[in-house]
């Protein structure tokens, strides 16, 4: 009754919670088809048939989902909480070294060095035997618990430090780029053993399938969407939960939270303790996708760009998250083929753009063009 | 056999271990009738004393009003009792034997003291139902909000408040689309919800109408006896329409208290309040 004379947007948003419970099947029958599909086209399909797909581009929406993934990290912690990490490359590099480590003991005598022990790296440094800890990585679940262990500890020690100290806005936003910095400038130093510049690559296989082989291929592809449809629904669930709403509420307004009993910063370490993993997550299964991690990945501009993904897909939706991180990266994909000294102008103009146009993203444009039919 | 020995001293049947015990909150102990004790209080603010050496006692079960002019520190008062703002000197205590100062807002609230903020101050982006729900009293810790469901109890509750603060048609609504008046009583039906033992609130009939004003009259006075309330209000028909005792603040301290009739005569205030118009 009053409701019809509210404005649209406002009236739109009381149903956001019961719209995203209503969309995660939709979601994952997309998310399920297009990758089944996908598998399909380049598993069963001779070349020359109009249905197959190629090993490239299934490498490429591999990759996409990762970053599909990643984003949807940020946006948990910047679009429902309002902490803007401009770090997340951090988790996600981590994730992938770590990864990368048992890829790297995988390889054995077959580099190019061929000593079964040391990854070529070393040998060419001259070291006699690996640091202490790089032990344990010849075995897959070590590796697996260190993808979560590492950038989940890192999490927890920089939330608990800075939201402890009720560190907010820019200047934990800049302590977030401070720390993938470090973590890049460290990377960088050959004396760390994680291959300096040229990080970790020349992987051979994964749990005894070869990197290469078009079935690895797809089955990493795959892998790839069950962990984001994974992510979302239990992102999905917890953000549906009181527990979303407590979050929400310290997006808008942590005094007034704190005031009726919540201990917020437990509730910022955790969530940002959550988004870490995730990120990692992505990070881990990019890497045999991608054949190569390097101290790059921590560069401070590519966490600002999961920022612009977020922000062009729409904030504190998941799946707005993802849909600016396909849509991004598939423009990047097409815009660097052409003329890639400018893609980071491009970038900076369309991040200047969302923010100034479409300051809900394309989702909150064509939430608005809906909710505006409706009256 | 001593290892086995030592699991089962380790999982004693008659006892629970401590992290599966609900925290409870601390009995408060009122017994010596006040409630709240503010002594010899303090605050600066760059050299500039917003509280200068101000007492305030009050009873379990009282309503209070607190008065006076705009920067008289009752706000500053009320952000030093809930643990926003640390002072400089005195001490607040809540009953005989918890001491305030030095605790986080949450654990204050936890303690049972809620607030209204002079600004209303709602979650605009969920609903009026979901504000209710976040500040209804129960568990605040991550993993017990994550698997919250609402019993029929406290639905029930929640329902109550509703009826009680005029929003039960507006419960699906956003709480940004309210009316300012209606804002101020979300935020009245947030401190019921958490039944609170002692209720800060700060101008609460600022923007209501008349009519919406003497509803929050009935309601704070019905309040008063089990709950302890003390009200900040500028609007003096308002506050002769609840008083029973009124301290007027100024400059930081209490220059006087009593009742409304008293207060009125007395010659202080009557100084500084003709002394400010003139
Ligand atoms: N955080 C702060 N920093 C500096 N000065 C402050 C701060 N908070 C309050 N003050 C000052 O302290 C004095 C007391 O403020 P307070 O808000 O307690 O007054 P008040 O009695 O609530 O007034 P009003 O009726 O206008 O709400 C004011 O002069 C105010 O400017
Ligand atoms: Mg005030």
């Amino acid at each position: 009754m009053t409701s019809s004379a509210l404005p649209a947007p406002l009236t739109g948003r009381v149903t956001a919670l019961h719209e995203l419970r209503a969309r995660a099947p939709l979601f994952l029958a997309i998310l399920f088809a297009t990758t089944i599909a996908a598998s399909l086209g380049n598993l069963l399909f001779p070349e020359d048939s109009l249905f197959h797909v190629s090993t490239y581009t299934i490498t490429l929406l591999g990759k996409y989902l990762c970053y599909a993934l990643l984003a949807m990290s940020v946006d948990v912690v910047w679009g429902y909480c309002g902490i803007l990490s401009l770090g997340h490359g951090a988790f996600f590099t981590l994730g992938g070294y770590a990864l990368g480590m048992y890829l790297m003991r995988q390889i054995g005598d077959r580099g190019v060095y061929g000593n079964p022990e040391l990854p070529d790296f070393m040998v060419f440094l001259d070291w006699q035997e690996l640091p202490w800890y790089w032990a344990g990585f010849d075995q897959f679940w070590i590796a697996a618990l260190m993808v979560l262990l590492v950038p989940g500890l890192l999490a927890f020690v920089f939330g608990y430090l800075a939201f402890r100290s009720r560190v907010v806005g820019v200047y934990l936003s800049i302590m977030t780029q401070a720390m993938t910095y470090a973590l890049m400038l460290g990377f960088f130093r050959n004396e760390l053993g994680f291959g300096g510049n040229n990080g970790l690559t020349d992987f051979k296989d994964l749990l005894g399938y070869n990197l290469q082989a078009d079935t690895t291929r797809v089955g990493l592809m795959f892998a790839s969407a069950v962990a984001l449809g994974l992510a979302y629904v239990i992102s999905q669930w917890m953000m549906g939960s009181k527990l979303g709403r407590v979050i929400i509420a310290i997006r808008d307004d942590e005094a007034r939270a704190r005031f009726i009993g919540f201990r917020t910063e437990n509730y910022k370490i955790w969530l940002f303790v959550y988004s870490a993993l995730l990120a990692a997550i992505a990070g881990a299964l990019y890497v045999p996708q991608v054949g190569i991690i390097n101290p790059g990945e921590f560069s401070p501009v590519n966490s600002i760009e999961m920022v612009v993904w977020v922000a062009v897909g729409g904030r504190g939706t998941l799946y707005g998250a993802i849909i600016g991180a396909i849509l991004v990266n598939y423009a990047k994909t097409r815009f660097t083929a052409i003329w890639p000294e400018a893609w980071l102008f491009a970038l900076g103009a369309l991040f200047v753009g969302v923010t100034v146009f479409l300051p809900q993203g394309i989702v909150g444009l064509f939430k608005n063009r809906l909710a505006g039919r409706a009256t | 056999m001593t290892l086995l020995k030592d699991i089962r001293n380790s999982m004693p049947r008659d006892q629970v271990w401590p992290f599966l015990i609900e925290k409870r909150p601390p009995k408060i102990d009122a017994s010596h009738r006040v409630l709240l004790y503010v002594e010899g209080l303090s605050v600066s603010f760059d050299g500039f004393k917003a509280l200068n050496n101000l007492n305030l006692y009050i009873d379990d079960g009282e309503l209070r009003c607190l008065i006076g002019a705009n920067g008289a520190g009752k706000t500053t008062l009320m952000d030093v009792i809930t643990g926003k703002t640390q002072p400089d000197e005195g001490e607040v205590w809540f009953g005989q034997t918890i001491d305030l100062l030095g605790k986080k807002e949450a654990e204050i609230a936890e303690l049972g003291i809620g607030r209204k903020f002079q600004k209303p101050s709602v979650f605009e982006a969920q609903t009026v139902f979901a504000n209710l729900e976040l500040a209804m009293r129960m568990n605040k810790s991550i993993w017990p909000t994550l698997l919250a469901r609402l019993n029929s109890a406290q639905s029930d509750r929640i329902a109550e408040v509703l009826g009680v603060i005029g929003l039960t048609e507006h419960s699906g609504l956003l709480a940004g689309a309210l009316s300012h008046g209606q804002k101020q009583w979300l935020e009245i039906g947030m401190l019921l919800v958490a039944d609170p033992r002692l209720l800060l609130i700060d101008e609460p009939v600022a923007g209501m109408t008349a009519q919406e004003t003497e509803r929050t009259a009935e309601l704070l006075t019905s309040l008063a006896g089990e709950h302890t309330v003390v009200v900040v209000e500028h609007d003096m028909e308002f506050v002769r329409s609840i008083a029973r005792t009124v301290t007027v603040l100024h400059q930081g301290a209490v220059l006087a208290e009593g009742s409304m009739q008293d207060v009125q005569n007395h010659p202080a205030v009557i100084e500084v309040y003709l002394g400010e118009d003139s």
